[in-house]
């Protein structure tokens, strides 16, 4: 556990893109994809224009291009939809190849795939730059109410403890010579999990009490990291302007 | 391959319908908070962040279907049986946006109709049945067991007809409303049963060990008996 508590996403770069302000990089990233929601899907112009608004900060931020692609896989499911939309979509067909697609579908399958891939891929570039806590900083920052930023908080760091207590148990299941992996065997699997759980909730009482007798009254105290300046809440507005102002010249 | 869950992305609901989603999601949480802090006052903070993680956890754990195909449990249901309709509620609805902002895992546009669905509509219906059954099975491990998968099936099947609701309002595309909804209620119906098996036993199991922690059995336990006042002899004079 001394590793620190880097989630998978994260890729520690020096860049001017990590050292912005995480609420900046938040705000920054939900505005660009409700600019990117928001373009007609007819407008081909304006996400190629995204695209590369993206691959621009992907270069500022160190991250590579093939980091980016293997980790946008978590949207296949999606593509293969989108795949299947021009076959099953109504309306007005067209013959491509001897197959009859739809041309509604046709767009629908440009719509879902643009949109979605342009979202995965500036959503990933926020998880690459920014650490675990500094997000929960952003969002207590940017007035998210601080009950959900504490059981985000609490959770982010218990999740490796509660996943470490899982594997320990998988290890004692196997070195007794059981290895239950089918689905007539999922009593062993479920029988862990619920005492996953039952360490989980007795681990959060603990955790209360300690918390109590050291002093807790309902808050924690905020960790203190400059906030964001003027300047960066601008360096990092350039990406939705932009992205905005693509949108305006494509239509 | 790996079965994922799914969780929607940008693009495919509209913008205005996915506002209106984001709007509902956050006034249906404020409640649940406001709820939630009344079961567990100042707890509510660390509990909730256990349980939270204890979801998160569950929902990395694979474990085989058949060979080559994995899956993983989504532990709404669980969650409400367990912790109840807040608490859980707020739990899986911190999972969602943790996952969305830090693994890329579903639209950040589309994080109102994601809780809508999972986080909301998922609990909601997970618990009416869950009280409404509890009165008429027994409330023993087995009872909650039985419980805790019918909750399981129809939750799941439940959220994923939101989407259906939502993409009728707001879809991108024109595809016939009965196809999807007879395709997402037919892969949810198999999800829902995975998951109900696991679920059921998994709250058995609790059930059996620590019965005072099951939400769905606390409610019917008898309140502990108020204290006798121990009679004080006066000291003779």
């Amino acid at each position: 556990m001394g590793a620190g508590h880097a989630h998978p996403l994260h890729l520690d770069r020096p860049s001017p893109v990590h050292r912005l302000a995480p609420e900046v990089k938040i705000a920054a990233t939900l505005l660009f994809t409700i600019v990117v929601v928001a373009t007609p899907r007819e407008e081909f112009w304006a996400f190629g224009g995204y695209a590369v608004l993206l691959a621009v900060v992907a270069a500022v931020a160190r991250v590579p291009g093939n980091w980016l692609l293997k980790r946008a896989s978590i949207e296949l499911p999606l593509v293969l939809l989108a795949i299947a939309l021009p076959f099953a979509g109504h309306g007005e067909r067209v013959t491509w190849l001897g197959m009859s697609l739809s041309v509604d579908g046709l767009y629908g399958a440009w719509n879902i795939f643009a949109k979605g891939t342009l979202g995965v891929v500036a959503s990933l570039l926020l998880a690459a730059s920014t650490t675990m806590r500094d997000l929960i900083l952003g969002l207590d920052r940017l007035r998210c109410p601080a009950v959900f930023t504490q059981i985000a908080t609490f959770m982010l760091r218990y999740l490796d403890i509660l996943a470490d207590d899982a594997r320990r148990m998988r290890v004692a299941r196997l070195s007794r010579g059981y290895d239950p992996r089918f689905l007539w065997q999922v009593k062993a699997f479920a029988v862990s999990v619920g005492s996953l759980f039952l360490r989980a909730y007795e681990r959060g009482e603990r955790v209360y009490l300690a918390m109590v007798s050291r002093g807790y009254d309902g808050r924690l105290p905020r960790a203190g990291r400059d906030k964001a300046t003027p300047r960066q809440w601008v360096q990092s507005a350039a990406l939705p302007v932009a992205a905005a102002a693509i949108a305006v010249m494509a239509s | 391959m790996q079965v994922q869950a799914m969780h929607i992305a940008n693009g495919i609901v509209d913008g205005p319908v996915s506002a209106m989603f984001a709007v509902f999601a956050a006034l249906a949480l404020a409640f649940c908070v406001w709820r939630a802090r009344a079961d567990l006052d100042d707890r509510l903070a660390p509990m909730a962040g256990l349980v939270a993680a204890f979801i998160f956890a569950v929902q990395m754990l694979n474990f085989q279907v058949l060979p080559g195909v994995s899956g993983h449990l989504l532990g709404g249901a669980l969650a409400v049986v367990l912790v109840g309709p807040w608490v859980g509620a707020l739990c899986v609805s911190t999972v969602l946006i943790v996952q969305c902002l830090l693994f890329a895992d579903g639209g950040l546009t589309a994080l109102g109709l994601n809780i809508t669905n999972m986080a909301l509509i998922g609990t909601a219906a997970g618990y009416l049945l869950v009280a409404a059954l509890m009165r008429l099975l027994p409330k023993t491990p087995a009872g909650v067991g039985a419980t805790a998968f019918v909750a399981s099936v129809i939750g799941v099947v439940l959220a994923s007809q939101g989407f259906v609701f939502e993409y009728w309002l707001g879809g991108t595309t024109h595809l016939s409303l009965a196809t999807v909804s007879g395709t997402m209620a037919g892969v949810h119906v198999l999800i829902g049963i995975g998951e109900g098996l696991i679920a059921a036993t998994t709250v058995a199991t609790v059930a059996r060990v620590r019965p005072d922690l099951v939400y769905a059995l606390r409610r019917f336990r008898p309140a502990a008996p108020a204290p006798k006042p121990v009679p004080v002899k006066e000291p003779a004079a």
